[in-house]
Protein backbone atom coordinates (compact mmCIF):
# COMPACT_ATOMS: atom_id res chain seq x y z
CA UNK A 1 0.00 0.00 0.00
CA UNK A 2 1.17 3.52 -0.76
CA UNK A 3 2.71 5.16 2.31
CA UNK A 4 1.40 8.68 2.86
CA UNK A 5 3.23 11.23 4.94
CA UNK A 6 1.27 13.65 7.15
CA UNK A 7 1.90 16.34 4.54
CA UNK A 8 0.58 14.12 1.71
CA UNK A 9 -2.42 13.22 3.84
CA UNK A 10 -3.25 16.88 4.36
CA UNK A 11 -2.82 17.67 0.66
CA UNK A 12 -5.02 14.74 -0.33
CA UNK A 13 -7.61 15.90 2.18
CA UNK A 14 -7.54 19.36 0.64
CA UNK A 15 -7.69 17.87 -2.88
CA UNK A 16 -10.72 15.77 -1.97
CA UNK A 17 -12.35 18.76 -0.31
CA UNK A 18 -11.71 21.25 -3.15
CA UNK A 19 -14.70 21.88 -5.40
CA UNK A 20 -14.54 20.27 -8.82
CA UNK A 21 -14.87 23.27 -11.15
CA UNK A 22 -14.13 21.47 -14.43
CA UNK A 23 -16.44 22.74 -17.16
CA UNK A 24 -17.74 25.62 -15.05
CA UNK A 25 -17.09 29.35 -15.50
CA UNK A 26 -15.07 29.38 -12.28
CA UNK A 27 -11.42 28.69 -11.56
CA UNK A 28 -10.19 27.91 -8.07
CA UNK A 29 -7.90 30.52 -6.52
CA UNK A 30 -7.71 29.55 -2.85
CA UNK A 31 -9.66 28.34 0.13
CA UNK A 32 -11.00 31.10 2.33
CA UNK A 33 -12.52 29.20 5.21
CA UNK A 34 -14.39 26.23 6.49
CA UNK A 35 -17.72 26.01 8.26
CA UNK A 36 -19.58 23.07 9.67
CA UNK A 37 -21.50 22.51 6.46
CA UNK A 38 -19.15 23.56 3.71
CA UNK A 39 -16.03 25.30 2.56
CA UNK A 40 -15.78 28.79 1.14
CA UNK A 41 -13.35 29.28 -1.74
CA UNK A 42 -12.07 32.26 -3.66
CA UNK A 43 -12.68 31.58 -7.35
CA UNK A 44 -12.36 33.60 -10.52
CA UNK A 45 -15.46 34.04 -12.65
CA UNK A 46 -13.81 33.70 -16.04
CA UNK A 47 -16.77 35.10 -17.96
CA UNK A 48 -17.07 38.34 -16.00
CA UNK A 49 -13.38 38.38 -15.08
CA UNK A 50 -13.93 39.02 -11.40
CA UNK A 51 -13.13 37.28 -8.16
CA UNK A 52 -16.08 35.87 -6.25
CA UNK A 53 -16.57 33.61 -3.24
CA UNK A 54 -17.94 30.12 -3.81
CA UNK A 55 -19.51 28.08 -1.03
CA UNK A 56 -19.92 24.34 -1.54
CA UNK A 57 -20.94 21.43 0.65
CA UNK A 58 -17.65 19.79 1.46
CA UNK A 59 -18.64 16.72 3.34
CA UNK A 60 -20.54 13.58 2.60
CA UNK A 61 -24.22 14.21 2.42
CA UNK A 62 -25.92 10.86 1.86
CA UNK A 63 -29.46 12.11 2.31
CA UNK A 64 -29.01 15.49 0.65
CA UNK A 65 -29.80 17.29 3.90
CA UNK A 66 -26.84 19.63 3.71
CA UNK A 67 -27.45 20.29 0.03
CA UNK A 68 -30.99 21.36 0.86
CA UNK A 69 -29.69 23.63 3.62
CA UNK A 70 -27.12 25.20 1.33
CA UNK A 71 -29.74 25.89 -1.32
CA UNK A 72 -32.07 27.31 1.29
CA UNK A 73 -29.27 29.55 2.55
CA UNK A 74 -28.66 30.82 -1.00
CA UNK A 75 -32.35 31.49 -1.53
CA UNK A 76 -32.69 33.28 1.80
CA UNK A 77 -29.72 35.55 1.08
CA UNK A 78 -31.01 36.17 -2.44
CA UNK A 79 -34.25 37.55 -1.06
CA UNK A 80 -32.41 39.90 1.33
CA UNK A 81 -31.19 42.71 -0.89
CA UNK A 82 -29.52 45.00 1.60
CA UNK A 83 -26.13 46.77 1.58
CA UNK A 84 -25.32 44.99 4.83
CA UNK A 85 -25.91 41.50 3.41
CA UNK A 86 -23.60 39.85 0.86
CA UNK A 87 -25.39 39.44 -2.48
CA UNK A 88 -25.67 35.97 -4.08
CA UNK A 89 -24.68 35.78 -7.76
CA UNK A 90 -25.34 32.23 -8.82
CA UNK A 91 -26.25 28.76 -7.54
CA UNK A 92 -26.04 25.31 -9.03
CA UNK A 93 -24.43 21.88 -8.95
CA UNK A 94 -20.74 21.11 -9.43
CA UNK A 95 -19.62 18.26 -11.73
CA UNK A 96 -18.93 16.13 -8.64
CA UNK A 97 -22.56 16.46 -7.58
CA UNK A 98 -22.02 18.95 -4.79
CA UNK A 99 -24.31 21.99 -4.66
CA UNK A 100 -22.75 25.44 -4.50
CA UNK A 101 -23.54 29.11 -4.68
CA UNK A 102 -21.38 32.10 -5.46
CA UNK A 103 -21.51 35.48 -3.80
CA UNK A 104 -19.65 38.75 -3.67
CA UNK A 105 -16.10 38.36 -2.43
CA UNK A 106 -15.87 40.55 0.64
CA UNK A 107 -12.47 42.11 1.22
CA UNK A 108 -12.22 43.34 4.74
CA UNK A 109 -11.71 42.41 8.35
CA UNK A 110 -13.79 40.39 10.71
CA UNK A 111 -15.33 42.45 13.47
CA UNK A 112 -13.22 40.75 16.14
CA UNK A 113 -10.06 41.91 14.33
CA UNK A 114 -11.39 45.28 13.18
CA UNK A 115 -12.58 46.37 16.63
CA UNK A 116 -9.01 46.89 17.82
CA UNK A 117 -8.77 49.93 15.58
CA UNK A 118 -12.05 51.42 16.86
CA UNK A 119 -10.99 53.11 20.06
CA UNK A 120 -13.83 55.40 21.16
CA UNK A 121 -17.08 54.28 22.74
CA UNK A 122 -19.08 56.45 20.37
CA UNK A 123 -17.48 54.89 17.28
CA UNK A 124 -18.05 51.40 18.62
CA UNK A 125 -21.71 52.14 19.26
CA UNK A 126 -22.11 53.59 15.76
CA UNK A 127 -20.52 50.42 14.41
CA UNK A 128 -23.00 48.38 16.44
CA UNK A 129 -25.90 50.32 14.96
CA UNK A 130 -24.67 49.41 11.47
CA UNK A 131 -24.74 45.73 12.49
CA UNK A 132 -28.30 46.07 13.74
CA UNK A 133 -29.56 47.45 10.41
CA UNK A 134 -29.25 44.30 8.23
CA UNK A 135 -30.50 42.11 11.08
CA UNK A 136 -33.58 44.30 11.46
CA UNK A 137 -34.03 44.17 7.67
CA UNK A 138 -33.83 40.37 7.70
CA UNK A 139 -36.37 40.16 10.52
CA UNK A 140 -38.70 42.42 8.58
CA UNK A 141 -38.44 39.88 5.74
CA UNK A 142 -39.13 36.97 8.04
CA UNK A 143 -35.57 35.68 8.36
CA UNK A 144 -33.69 34.80 11.54
CA UNK A 145 -29.89 34.64 11.40
CA UNK A 146 -29.40 32.40 14.50
CA UNK A 147 -25.60 32.61 14.52
CA UNK A 148 -24.72 36.27 15.02
CA UNK A 149 -21.22 36.74 16.45
CA UNK A 150 -18.20 38.97 15.80
CA UNK A 151 -16.59 36.47 13.43
CA UNK A 152 -19.71 36.57 11.24
CA UNK A 153 -19.53 40.34 10.78
CA UNK A 154 -17.15 41.82 8.21
CA UNK A 155 -16.08 45.43 8.03
CA UNK A 156 -15.00 46.55 4.58
CA UNK A 157 -12.22 48.98 3.69
CA UNK A 158 -14.70 51.87 3.51
CA UNK A 159 -16.29 51.05 6.85
CA UNK A 160 -19.19 49.16 5.30
CA UNK A 161 -20.57 46.47 7.60
CA UNK A 162 -21.71 43.12 6.26
CA UNK A 163 -23.46 40.38 8.21
CA UNK A 164 -22.12 37.08 6.90
CA UNK A 165 -22.76 33.35 7.10
CA UNK A 166 -26.48 32.87 6.90
CA UNK A 167 -25.94 29.10 6.96
CA UNK A 168 -28.08 28.66 10.05
CA UNK A 169 -30.68 31.20 9.02
CA UNK A 170 -34.30 30.28 9.09
CA UNK A 171 -37.47 31.57 7.53
CA UNK A 172 -40.03 32.60 10.11
CA UNK A 173 -42.81 32.24 7.62
CA UNK A 174 -41.71 29.16 5.72
CA UNK A 175 -44.91 27.95 4.08
CA UNK A 176 -43.74 24.34 4.46
CA UNK A 177 -43.47 24.85 8.19
CA UNK A 178 -46.55 26.96 8.69
CA UNK A 179 -48.78 24.07 9.57
CA UNK A 180 -46.36 22.88 12.21
CA UNK A 181 -45.67 26.30 13.68
CA UNK A 182 -46.93 26.94 17.15
CA UNK A 183 -48.14 30.27 18.45
CA UNK A 184 -45.60 31.97 20.64
CA UNK A 185 -46.09 34.55 23.27
CA UNK A 186 -46.61 38.12 22.13
CA UNK A 187 -47.74 36.81 18.73
CA UNK A 188 -44.20 36.95 17.36
CA UNK A 189 -43.49 34.67 14.43
CA UNK A 190 -41.45 31.69 15.58
CA UNK A 191 -39.48 28.69 14.41
CA UNK A 192 -41.10 25.59 15.90
CA UNK A 193 -38.87 23.30 17.95
CA UNK A 194 -39.29 20.46 15.50
CA UNK A 195 -37.65 22.56 12.82
CA UNK A 196 -34.67 23.79 14.75
CA UNK A 197 -32.24 21.84 12.57
CA UNK A 198 -32.31 19.08 10.07
CA UNK A 199 -30.67 16.71 12.54
CA UNK A 200 -32.31 17.90 15.73
CA UNK A 201 -29.02 19.21 17.06
CA UNK A 202 -28.39 22.61 18.56
CA UNK A 203 -27.13 25.19 16.11
CA UNK A 204 -25.37 28.35 17.19
CA UNK A 205 -22.25 29.46 19.03
CA UNK A 206 -21.93 29.26 22.81
CA UNK A 207 -21.55 32.70 24.34
CA UNK A 208 -23.52 34.34 21.54
CA UNK A 209 -26.40 31.89 21.31
CA UNK A 210 -29.63 32.68 23.13
CA UNK A 211 -30.35 30.24 25.99
CA UNK A 212 -33.56 29.06 24.34
CA UNK A 213 -31.57 27.86 21.30
CA UNK A 214 -30.06 25.16 23.51
CA UNK A 215 -33.39 24.03 24.89
CA UNK A 216 -35.14 21.06 23.38
CA UNK A 217 -38.67 22.37 23.16
CA UNK A 218 -38.33 26.13 23.16
CA UNK A 219 -39.67 28.24 20.35
CA UNK A 220 -37.17 30.50 18.64
CA UNK A 221 -38.02 33.94 17.37
CA UNK A 222 -36.25 37.20 16.58
CA UNK A 223 -35.46 37.72 20.25
CA UNK A 224 -32.83 34.97 19.86
CA UNK A 225 -31.00 37.25 17.40
CA UNK A 226 -31.51 40.17 19.80
CA UNK A 227 -29.74 38.17 22.49
CA UNK A 228 -26.83 37.59 20.08
CA UNK A 229 -26.75 41.31 19.26
CA UNK A 230 -26.58 42.00 22.99
CA UNK A 231 -23.61 39.63 23.21
CA UNK A 232 -21.94 41.48 20.32
CA UNK A 233 -22.61 44.76 22.13
CA UNK A 234 -20.98 43.28 25.22
CA UNK A 235 -18.00 42.26 23.09
CA UNK A 236 -17.74 45.80 21.70
CA UNK A 237 -17.97 47.32 25.16
CA UNK A 238 -15.28 45.11 26.66
CA UNK A 239 -12.68 47.35 28.24
CA UNK A 240 -14.94 50.40 28.32
CA UNK A 241 -14.71 51.15 32.03
CA UNK A 242 -16.56 52.43 33.83
CA UNK A 243 -19.52 51.34 31.70
CA UNK A 244 -22.32 53.94 31.79
CA UNK A 245 -25.30 52.51 33.68
CA UNK A 246 -27.75 53.19 30.88
CA UNK A 247 -25.56 51.34 28.40
CA UNK A 248 -25.16 48.41 30.75
CA UNK A 249 -28.93 48.32 31.17
CA UNK A 250 -29.35 48.15 27.38
CA UNK A 251 -26.92 45.24 27.23
CA UNK A 252 -28.66 43.44 30.08
CA UNK A 253 -32.09 43.86 28.55
CA UNK A 254 -30.89 42.55 25.18
CA UNK A 255 -29.28 39.56 26.87
CA UNK A 256 -32.00 38.79 29.39
CA UNK A 257 -32.23 35.02 29.93
CA UNK A 258 -36.02 35.38 29.80
CA UNK A 259 -36.74 36.18 26.17
CA UNK A 260 -40.03 37.89 27.09
CA UNK A 261 -38.03 40.54 28.98
CA UNK A 262 -35.74 41.33 26.06
CA UNK A 263 -36.34 43.97 23.42
CA UNK A 264 -39.03 42.65 21.11
CA UNK A 265 -37.54 44.16 17.97
CA UNK A 266 -34.05 45.11 16.83
CA UNK A 267 -35.33 48.61 16.15
CA UNK A 268 -36.09 49.04 19.87
CA UNK A 269 -32.54 48.04 20.73
CA UNK A 270 -30.96 50.33 18.14
CA UNK A 271 -33.29 53.18 19.18
CA UNK A 272 -32.01 52.86 22.75
CA UNK A 273 -28.40 52.93 21.54
CA UNK A 274 -29.17 55.98 19.42
CA UNK A 275 -30.85 57.67 22.39
CA UNK A 276 -27.79 56.96 24.50
CA UNK A 277 -25.59 58.53 21.83
CA UNK A 278 -27.93 61.54 21.71
CA UNK A 279 -27.78 61.88 25.49
CA UNK A 280 -31.47 61.26 26.08
CA UNK A 281 -33.18 58.69 28.31
CA UNK A 282 -33.15 55.07 27.21
CA UNK A 283 -36.10 52.75 27.72
CA UNK A 284 -33.95 50.09 29.40
CA UNK A 285 -32.89 52.35 32.26
CA UNK A 286 -35.68 53.99 34.27
CA UNK A 287 -34.37 57.20 35.83
CA UNK A 288 -35.35 58.90 39.11
CA UNK A 289 -36.45 62.58 39.24
CA UNK A 290 -33.01 63.82 40.23
CA UNK A 291 -31.31 61.92 37.42
CA UNK A 292 -33.92 63.16 34.98
CA UNK A 293 -33.36 66.75 36.14
CA UNK A 294 -29.62 66.40 35.94
CA UNK A 295 -29.96 64.97 32.39
CA UNK A 296 -32.28 67.93 31.50
CA UNK A 297 -29.73 70.35 32.86
CA UNK A 298 -26.90 68.71 30.94
CA UNK A 299 -28.88 68.66 27.70
CA UNK A 300 -29.90 72.34 28.08
CA UNK A 301 -26.74 73.58 29.68
CA UNK A 302 -26.11 76.24 26.99
CA UNK A 303 -29.53 77.82 27.50
CA UNK A 304 -29.24 77.53 31.26
CA UNK A 305 -25.84 79.20 31.13
CA UNK A 306 -27.25 82.02 29.02
CA UNK A 307 -30.12 82.43 31.45
CA UNK A 308 -27.74 82.50 34.40
CA UNK A 309 -25.55 85.10 32.67
CA UNK A 310 -28.66 87.17 31.95
CA UNK A 311 -29.80 86.94 35.56
CA UNK A 312 -26.36 87.85 36.90
CA UNK A 313 -26.03 90.81 34.52
CA UNK A 314 -29.51 92.04 35.41
CA UNK A 315 -28.70 91.68 39.09
CA UNK A 316 -25.47 93.60 38.66
CA UNK A 317 -27.26 96.30 36.72
CA UNK A 318 -29.87 96.61 39.44
CA UNK A 319 -27.26 96.61 42.17
CA UNK A 320 -25.06 99.21 40.54
CA UNK A 321 -27.95 101.33 39.19
CA UNK A 322 -27.23 105.03 39.96
CA UNK A 323 -29.64 106.29 42.53
CA UNK B 1 -6.05 -17.02 2.16
CA UNK B 2 -6.47 -13.35 2.10
CA UNK B 3 -3.33 -11.40 1.36
CA UNK B 4 -3.58 -7.91 2.75
CA UNK B 5 0.03 -6.97 2.08
CA UNK B 6 -0.87 -4.91 -0.93
CA UNK B 7 -4.57 -5.47 -0.83
CA UNK B 8 -6.63 -3.31 -3.12
CA UNK B 9 -10.27 -4.00 -2.44
CA UNK B 10 -11.95 -4.80 -5.71
CA UNK B 11 -14.64 -2.19 -6.29
CA UNK B 12 -16.80 -4.87 -7.77
CA UNK B 13 -16.36 -7.05 -4.71
CA UNK B 14 -19.35 -5.48 -3.05
CA UNK B 15 -22.29 -3.91 -4.74
CA UNK B 16 -22.53 -0.13 -4.36
CA UNK B 17 -25.45 -0.58 -2.04
CA UNK B 18 -25.39 1.15 1.32
CA UNK B 19 -23.54 -0.27 4.28
CA UNK B 20 -22.82 -3.43 2.32
CA UNK B 21 -19.67 -4.27 4.22
CA UNK B 22 -21.19 -4.28 7.69
CA UNK B 23 -24.21 -6.18 6.47
CA UNK B 24 -21.99 -8.64 4.61
CA UNK B 25 -19.78 -9.13 7.65
CA UNK B 26 -22.85 -10.29 9.57
CA UNK B 27 -24.15 -12.41 6.73
CA UNK B 28 -24.91 -16.09 7.31
CA UNK B 29 -23.13 -16.76 4.00
CA UNK B 30 -19.55 -17.64 5.07
CA UNK B 31 -17.98 -16.62 1.75
CA UNK B 32 -19.65 -13.23 1.80
CA UNK B 33 -18.69 -12.74 5.43
CA UNK B 34 -15.09 -13.64 4.68
CA UNK B 35 -14.85 -11.13 1.80
CA UNK B 36 -16.30 -8.39 4.00
CA UNK B 37 -13.84 -9.08 6.77
CA UNK B 38 -10.94 -9.10 4.35
CA UNK B 39 -11.93 -5.63 3.16
CA UNK B 40 -12.27 -4.45 6.74
CA UNK B 41 -8.90 -5.88 7.69
CA UNK B 42 -7.22 -4.27 4.68
CA UNK B 43 -8.25 -0.83 5.99
CA UNK B 44 -7.80 -1.43 9.70
CA UNK B 45 -4.84 -3.69 10.33
CA UNK B 46 -2.20 -0.97 10.02
CA UNK B 47 -4.01 1.46 12.37
CA UNK B 48 -4.53 -1.40 14.85
CA UNK B 49 -0.86 -2.45 14.75
CA UNK B 50 0.46 1.11 15.05
CA UNK B 51 -2.01 1.87 17.81
CA UNK B 52 -0.86 -1.14 19.83
CA UNK B 53 2.79 -0.27 19.19
CA UNK B 54 2.58 3.39 20.13
CA UNK B 55 -0.40 3.81 22.41
CA UNK B 56 0.12 0.59 24.37
CA UNK B 57 3.88 0.83 24.03
CA UNK B 58 4.26 -2.80 22.95
CA UNK B 59 7.34 -4.06 21.22
CA UNK B 60 7.32 -5.17 17.62
CA UNK B 61 6.70 -8.88 18.24
CA UNK B 62 4.09 -8.43 20.92
CA UNK B 63 2.20 -5.90 18.79
CA UNK B 64 2.26 -8.34 15.88
CA UNK B 65 0.84 -11.09 18.09
CA UNK B 66 -1.85 -8.82 19.49
CA UNK B 67 -2.82 -7.60 16.02
CA UNK B 68 -3.13 -11.18 14.82
CA UNK B 69 -5.09 -12.03 17.97
CA UNK B 70 -7.41 -9.12 17.46
CA UNK B 71 -8.40 -10.04 13.93
CA UNK B 72 -8.56 -13.72 14.82
CA UNK B 73 -11.04 -12.83 17.55
CA UNK B 74 -12.92 -10.55 15.18
CA UNK B 75 -13.37 -13.54 12.90
CA UNK B 76 -13.91 -16.25 15.50
CA UNK B 77 -16.01 -14.43 18.05
CA UNK B 78 -18.12 -12.56 15.50
CA UNK B 79 -17.35 -9.31 17.25
CA UNK B 80 -18.99 -7.32 14.47
CA UNK B 81 -22.32 -8.91 15.34
CA UNK B 82 -22.20 -7.01 18.62
CA UNK B 83 -21.48 -3.69 16.95
CA UNK B 84 -24.37 -1.26 17.44
CA UNK B 85 -24.09 1.71 15.07
CA UNK B 86 -26.50 3.66 17.27
CA UNK B 87 -23.98 3.62 20.12
CA UNK B 88 -20.63 4.22 18.45
CA UNK B 89 -18.76 4.58 15.21
CA UNK B 90 -17.24 1.40 13.83
CA UNK B 91 -13.78 2.92 14.15
CA UNK B 92 -14.32 3.70 17.82
CA UNK B 93 -15.84 0.28 18.44
CA UNK B 94 -12.81 -1.45 16.94
CA UNK B 95 -10.41 0.69 18.93
CA UNK B 96 -12.25 -0.08 22.16
CA UNK B 97 -12.12 -3.79 21.27
CA UNK B 98 -8.37 -3.46 20.77
CA UNK B 99 -8.07 -1.75 24.18
CA UNK B 100 -10.05 -4.58 25.77
CA UNK B 101 -7.90 -7.20 24.14
CA UNK B 102 -4.63 -5.61 25.17
CA UNK B 103 -5.80 -5.06 28.74
CA UNK B 104 -7.18 -8.52 29.26
CA UNK B 105 -4.94 -10.74 27.24
CA UNK B 106 -2.20 -12.74 28.75
CA UNK B 107 0.20 -13.03 25.87
CA UNK B 108 1.51 -16.54 26.56
CA UNK B 109 -1.95 -17.91 27.25
CA UNK B 110 -3.29 -16.43 24.08
CA UNK B 111 -0.50 -17.85 21.98
CA UNK B 112 -1.26 -21.22 23.46
CA UNK B 113 -4.98 -20.75 23.03
CA UNK B 114 -4.66 -19.70 19.41
CA UNK B 115 -2.46 -22.74 18.78
CA UNK B 116 -2.58 -24.05 15.29
CA UNK B 117 -6.32 -23.74 14.77
CA UNK B 118 -6.34 -20.27 13.32
CA UNK B 119 -4.24 -19.36 10.31
CA UNK B 120 -2.07 -16.27 10.66
CA UNK B 121 -3.05 -13.36 8.49
CA UNK B 122 -0.21 -12.51 6.10
CA UNK B 123 0.11 -8.94 7.30
CA UNK B 124 3.16 -6.97 6.22
CA UNK B 125 4.30 -5.85 9.65
CA UNK B 126 7.72 -4.91 8.32
CA UNK B 127 6.30 -2.17 6.12
CA UNK B 128 4.04 -0.98 8.95
CA UNK B 129 7.09 -0.82 11.20
CA UNK B 130 8.87 1.23 8.54
CA UNK B 131 5.90 3.61 8.41
CA UNK B 132 6.04 4.01 12.19
CA UNK B 133 9.62 5.24 11.90
CA UNK B 134 8.42 8.00 9.58
CA UNK B 135 5.78 9.29 11.97
CA UNK B 136 6.53 12.52 13.86
CA UNK B 137 8.07 11.95 17.26
CA UNK B 138 5.68 11.92 20.22
CA UNK B 139 2.58 13.53 18.84
CA UNK B 140 0.44 15.01 21.62
CA UNK B 141 -2.81 13.50 20.31
CA UNK B 142 -5.00 11.20 22.35
CA UNK B 143 -5.74 7.57 21.46
CA UNK B 144 -8.90 8.38 19.51
CA UNK B 145 -7.17 11.05 17.44
CA UNK B 146 -4.16 8.83 16.78
CA UNK B 147 -6.33 5.90 15.70
CA UNK B 148 -8.45 8.19 13.51
CA UNK B 149 -5.36 9.67 11.84
CA UNK B 150 -3.91 6.22 11.14
CA UNK B 151 -7.25 5.00 9.84
CA UNK B 152 -7.36 8.01 7.50
CA UNK B 153 -3.80 7.25 6.36
CA UNK B 154 -4.72 3.63 5.70
CA UNK B 155 -7.95 4.43 3.87
CA UNK B 156 -6.35 7.16 1.77
CA UNK B 157 -3.47 4.80 0.96
CA UNK B 158 -5.93 2.17 -0.23
CA UNK B 159 -7.80 4.79 -2.23
CA UNK B 160 -4.57 5.97 -3.89
CA UNK B 161 -3.75 2.37 -4.84
CA UNK B 162 -7.21 1.83 -6.21
CA UNK B 163 -7.08 5.09 -8.16
CA UNK B 164 -3.75 4.08 -9.69
CA UNK B 165 -5.22 0.70 -10.60
CA UNK B 166 -8.32 2.24 -12.19
CA UNK B 167 -6.38 4.94 -14.06
CA UNK B 168 -4.03 2.35 -15.51
CA UNK B 169 -6.98 0.23 -16.58
CA UNK B 170 -8.55 3.24 -18.34
CA UNK B 171 -5.32 4.42 -19.96
CA UNK B 172 -5.28 7.54 -17.78
CA UNK B 173 -1.87 7.13 -16.19
CA UNK B 174 -1.05 10.79 -16.75
CA UNK B 175 -4.05 11.77 -14.65
CA UNK B 176 -2.79 9.66 -11.77
CA UNK B 177 0.79 10.90 -12.19
CA UNK B 178 -0.43 14.47 -11.79
CA UNK B 179 -2.26 13.65 -8.56
CA UNK B 180 0.86 11.88 -7.34
CA UNK B 181 2.99 14.87 -8.30
CA UNK B 182 0.84 17.55 -6.68
CA UNK B 183 -0.81 15.79 -3.77
CA UNK B 184 1.59 13.04 -2.67
CA UNK B 185 5.19 13.85 -3.65
CA UNK B 186 6.93 16.44 -1.55
CA UNK B 187 8.77 17.85 -4.57
CA UNK B 188 5.61 18.74 -6.49
CA UNK B 189 4.22 21.20 -3.96
CA UNK B 190 5.73 24.27 -5.60
CA UNK B 191 5.41 23.11 -9.21
CA UNK B 192 3.44 25.35 -11.59
CA UNK B 193 1.02 23.84 -14.11
CA UNK B 194 3.37 25.02 -16.87
CA UNK B 195 6.28 23.12 -15.28
CA UNK B 196 4.19 19.99 -14.84
CA UNK B 197 2.92 20.27 -18.43
CA UNK B 198 6.49 20.53 -19.76
CA UNK B 199 7.60 17.59 -17.65
CA UNK B 200 4.77 15.35 -18.85
CA UNK B 201 4.54 16.74 -22.39
CA UNK B 202 1.02 18.14 -22.12
CA UNK B 203 -0.58 21.59 -22.18
CA UNK B 204 -1.17 23.50 -18.90
CA UNK B 205 -4.92 23.37 -19.56
CA UNK B 206 -4.65 19.59 -19.78
CA UNK B 207 -2.84 19.61 -16.45
CA UNK B 208 -5.83 21.46 -14.94
CA UNK B 209 -8.36 19.07 -16.43
CA UNK B 210 -6.44 15.86 -15.75
CA UNK B 211 -5.74 16.87 -12.16
CA UNK B 212 -9.38 17.81 -11.61
CA UNK B 213 -10.39 14.40 -12.96
CA UNK B 214 -7.93 12.54 -10.72
CA UNK B 215 -8.99 14.49 -7.62
CA UNK B 216 -12.66 13.97 -8.39
CA UNK B 217 -12.06 10.23 -8.78
CA UNK B 218 -9.97 10.15 -5.61
CA UNK B 219 -12.75 11.82 -3.66
CA UNK B 220 -15.29 9.39 -5.13
CA UNK B 221 -13.18 6.37 -4.21
CA UNK B 222 -12.50 7.60 -0.67
CA UNK B 223 -16.17 8.19 -0.02
CA UNK B 224 -17.11 4.89 -1.63
CA UNK B 225 -14.60 3.00 0.51
CA UNK B 226 -15.77 4.80 3.58
CA UNK B 227 -19.38 4.22 2.81
CA UNK B 228 -18.80 0.50 2.66
CA UNK B 229 -17.15 0.61 6.08
CA UNK B 230 -19.75 2.55 8.00
CA UNK B 231 -23.02 1.37 9.37
CA UNK B 232 -25.34 4.34 9.05
CA UNK B 233 -25.84 7.59 7.18
CA UNK B 234 -24.89 9.53 10.28
CA UNK B 235 -21.69 7.55 10.85
CA UNK B 236 -20.77 7.95 7.18
CA UNK B 237 -21.28 11.71 7.39
CA UNK B 238 -19.25 12.04 10.57
CA UNK B 239 -16.43 9.84 9.32
CA UNK B 240 -16.31 11.76 6.06
CA UNK B 241 -16.06 14.96 8.06
CA UNK B 242 -13.13 13.49 9.93
CA UNK B 243 -11.47 12.21 6.78
CA UNK B 244 -11.80 15.51 4.96
CA UNK B 245 -10.53 17.44 7.94
CA UNK B 246 -13.79 19.21 8.62
CA UNK B 247 -14.64 20.00 12.24
CA UNK B 248 -17.82 18.53 13.58
CA UNK B 249 -20.57 20.92 14.43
Amino acid sequence: MTWLSDSALERLRAAADAPDLAGTRYQLVSKLGQGGMGGVFQVEDQVLERQVALKAVSIADPQGTLAARLLQEARIIARLEHPGIVPVHDAGMLPDGRPYYTMKLVQGQRLDAHVVAVTTLTDRLRLFLRICDPVAFAHAHGVLHRDLKPSNVMVGPFGEVLVMDWGLSKLLHDPQQREKASVASDNLPTVPPADRTAHGTVLGTPGYMAPEQAEANAVIDQRADIYSLGAILQFLLAGALPLPRALDAIRKQAMNVDSSRRYHAVQELSADIQHFLDGVAVSAYPEGPLTRMWRWVRRNRAWILLLLVYIVVRALLIFFRPH
Amino acid sequence: MFDSTNAIPDPQQFPATRWSLIEAARSPDAAQRQRALETLISAYWRPVYKYIRLHWNKDNEEAQDLTQDFFARLLEKHLLDRFDPARARLRTYLRVCVDGLVMNTDKAAQRQKRGGDVAFLPLDFESAEGELRQLPIASPTGPEEFFAQEFARSLFGLAVDRLRHECEAKGKTLHFQLLELYDIDEAGKQLTYEDAGRRLGIKPTDVTNYLAFARREFRRIVLQELRSMTASDEEFRREAQMLLGVKLT
